[in-house]
């Protein structure tokens, strides 16, 4: 027992050591965490955020990239816009699709821009130097609150003003980086009063947030307009008279160096067909009981669009 | 199963980077470990001190040590180094103590009988009591090898590459084929790792198979 | 040294319900379920097969199959398939910590000399009263042996249930991976380290408490003739 607990000490005072040498002069061990490699200079290398749709997107920048002849890389699945925007600054990628409203509240967060015309306006201001986004689509993603039909009906809510006076009784669920995103739980406590019982960790929505509000474990879950499990499960997506929730309309953020004249024409000629419609359509095929290659998908809706 | 034919390619890189990251600490481990576990069979203080140390680094949860490497050493949190590191120390852990009491276990006799035919110290360790050490040297590299192979899936829960992404993603998707699709690759791996360890033992110690 | 003290030297992290007295208590909660399923599980087969001395090897196959299983693959699919919540995660980490406890009955049971178990059945005692009053004594150190081992992967694995969701230690680490929060990742990635290292220090005390003097490994100042 003498042994153990001395032998505790050791590491523990040798552990303390190293970190007084070790830990000055890294930095942010997570900061630039993708730059095992640097994007070379020939070619784009497209990255993603860690839910569906925006492998969905970054699939079909690639091909249709790939099409006009340019040499495509891919670097998806990368975590939230906390992770990956460090790896576009430092070039380990190139290329990624985002949302504008929250995009620009990330760079800015006084923006008070919603539409979709005054958020696209705001955004190149915004942005730091060598990162440019190309033209919006009409296609739209929104974060949204949601809540099962039975919890609207209680309070009679079809909007968040309804439901405000009754947060303090519910359990939010989301993705971790909720609780600080400007449109988040800071944005609804200040444009609606709301603030909920509790906030449970879980992910952007994907199982576990599904899974959290079928079971009741949560009453309220922050989730994206495009995906299908609200209709099918009959979920009320209450509105946001206040737009708490800017304009989202999804568009390329790419390295302005990388932004050649062929590659911002194939990625607008996307932008161009892209619609909330589409959008919504293609992440029912992705989450089809198959699960058909995300890349297949967008190869396939590239044909059919004629692009 | 179509899904795996369709994903053969996938699959392959990730076992390549699979199997780097759960066979490179393993072989690191082992030749560190051998000479500390000399140490340790030899003198009681080294003993004293190299079984509590590696009995604590090896009580340490390797998501935990992997999370908090890069801040001692300096490098990002996707770094494959930090992997690597991790097990290896996990593998030097495991194997000291094993090889210091396998050391110790070789019969007086045997070394004395060593030293009388003409023995020098390095000759007679290499060849009479290490080798006589290896079934049990192999009986912990076989442990140590099916828990990196378990452990390095842990990493992709921090953005780490191999099997441990077809969790990861198969979660996402909610796509159980793809789940059960990484279970059953990292069985298979761990099966065949097994195998290729006992054999090599026995390669190693003919002896055990004389006289049936 | 910053890196990996900020976080855990900030008095806001230490209250309220996110904070980690909580999530400790959290961890503990969901490591002693486990256990305690395992125990249950594990350790009547284990000592049911050391004492019959029938299906042993069967049940070391199965510990190792068991063994080998990746833990995050066994977690995301139990989830997948049964929903979040507290069952599945706690039925994947029982899952886990059943072949240590298991084998260690098993090792234990079957390695008791057979004179003493002979000796037992010689004075009259029933099949039941030699496995409980003499084997089982004297398996202890081997079944305690497979209950800390099994403590730790406990412990250590419960830090990724926080990836389906559950609370414990591991919410730190996942959460600041998303906020890109190294300090947080490494609070939560200290404490479980120091936790693993308190639970082993704290069963290798009851472990002394426990098992009979006469079967501690007699040190003898012997060692090594060279």
């Amino acid at each position: 027992m003498k042994r153990t607990v001395a032998g505790l000490v050791t590491v523990l005072v040798a552990a303390l050591g190293l970190t007084a040498c070790g830990g000055g002069s890294g930095g942010d061990p997570l900061a630039g965490n993708n730059s095992g490699s640097q994007s070379p200079s020939d070619t784009i290398t497209i990255g993603s955020a860690n839910f569906a749709e925006s492998q969905l997107l970054a699939e079909i920048y690639a091909a249709a990239l790939t099409k006009a002849g340019v040499k495509v890389s891919k670097k998806l699945n990368i975590g939230s816009r906390e992770t990956y925007i460090p790896a576009l600054k430092d070039g380990s990628i190139d290329l990624i699709p985002e949302y504008s409203g929250t995009l620009l509240q990330y760079f800015d967060k006084n923006a008070t821009a919603t539409s979709a015309d005054d958020v696209f306006a705001a955004l190149p201001k915004a942005l730091p130097s060598g990162l440019s986004v190309l033209d919006k689509s009409a296609a739209e993603d929104k974060d949204a609150i949601v809540v099962t039909k039975e919890t609207a009906d209680k309070y009679n809510a079809k909007s968040l003003s309804d439901l405000a006076p009754h947060c303090g009784d519910l359990v939010l669920g989301s993705a971790p980086e909720f609780q600080k995103r400007p449109d988040g739980i800071p944005g609804l406590q200040k444009n609606y009063n709301c603030t909920f019982k509790s906030f449970t960790s879980l992910d952007a929505d994907g199982p576990l947030t599904v899974a959290a509000l079928t079971q009741g474990s949560i009453q309220a879950a922050d989730m994206f307009t495009t995906d299908s499990t609200i209709q099918k499960n009959g979920w009320v997506v209450l509105e946001d008279p206040k737009f708490n929730f800017a304009a989202q309309n999804v568009l390329p953020l790419i390295n302005t160096s990388k932004a050649s004249d062929t590659v911002k024409k194939a990625l607008n000629a996307v932008s161009a067909k892209l619609d909330t419609k589409t959008l919504t359509d293609l992440n029912t095929k992705l989450a089809a009981p198959d699960k058909p290659d995300a890349s297949k998908v967008a190869s396939d809706w590239l044909a059919s669009a004629g692009l | 199963m179509t899904w795996v034919f369709d994903h053969l390619g996938l699959l392959g890189d990730l076992t390549v980077t699979h199997v780097y990251l759960s066979v490179l600490p393993v072989v690191i481990g082992l030749i560190i470990a051998i000479p500390l576990g000399w140490a340790a069979s030899r003198w009681r203080p080294a003993r004293a001190i190299l079984l509590t140390v590696s009995g604590l680094l090896y009580t340490i949860p390797s998501l935990a040590l992997i999370v908090i490497l890069p801040a001692l050493i300096s490098t990002k949190t996707l770094d494959p180094i930090n992997v690597i590191i991790t097990l290896s120390v996990y593998t030097i852990a495991l194997l000291v103590r094993s090889i210091a009491d396998a050391l110790s276990a070789v019969p007086g006799t045997v070394v004395a009988a060593a030293t009388a035919i003409g023995y020098r110290p390095v000759r007679r360790f290499v060849g009479v009591e290490f080798p006589l050490a290896i079934p049990v040297v192999v009986a912990g590299l076989r442990v140590a090898m099916v828990s990196n192979i378990s452990l390095v899936s842990v990493g992709a829960l921090i953005g780490i590459a191999g099997y441990g992404q077809l969790f990861t993603n198969g979660f996402q998707l909610q796509f159980v084929t793809e789940i059960v699709t990484g279970i059953v690759a990292t069985l298979l791996l761990a099966l065949v790792a097994d195998l290729l360890l006992q054999l090599i033992g026995r390669l190693l110690t003919p002896w055990t198979r004389v006289g049936r | 040294m910053n890196l990996l003290t900020s976080w855990l030297f900030d008095p806001t992290n230490w209250s309220g319900s996110t904070g980690v007295p909580a999530r400790l208590v959290e961890h503990l909660w969901y490591t002693a379920l486990a256990l305690l399923i395992a125990i249950v599980i594990g350790f009547p087969l284990g000592a049911l097969v050391g004492h019959t001395k029938r299906g042993g090897f069967a049940l070391v196959g199965a510990a190792n199959v068991l063994r080998a299983l990746p833990t995050v693959g066994v977690l995301t699919l139990v989830v997948l398939l049964a929903g979040i919540g507290l069952v599945p995660p706690i039925a994947a980490l029982t899952l886990l910590a059943i072949p240590p406890i298991m084998a260690g009955a098993y090792a234990g049971i079957q390695a008791v000399e057979p004179v003493v178990v002979d000796a037992a059945r010689g004075v009259g005692m029933t099949e039941r009263e030699v496995l409980f009053q003499v084997e089982i004594p004297n398996a202890l150190p081997l079944i305690f042996g497979g209950v800390r081992s099994a403590a730790l992967q406990v412990v250590a694995t419960a830090t990724i249930a926080a990836y389906v969701g559950l609370g414990g230690l591991g919410r730190y680490v996942f959460d600041g991976l998303a906020l890109h929060d190294y300090p947080q990742m490494a609070g939560g990635a200290v404490l479980v380290a120091v936790l693993a290292v308190l639970v082993e220090l704290v069963l290798t005390g009851v472990q002394r408490l426990v098992v009979s003097p006469g079967l501690r490994p007699v040190r003898t100042s012997g060692g090594i003739q060279r």
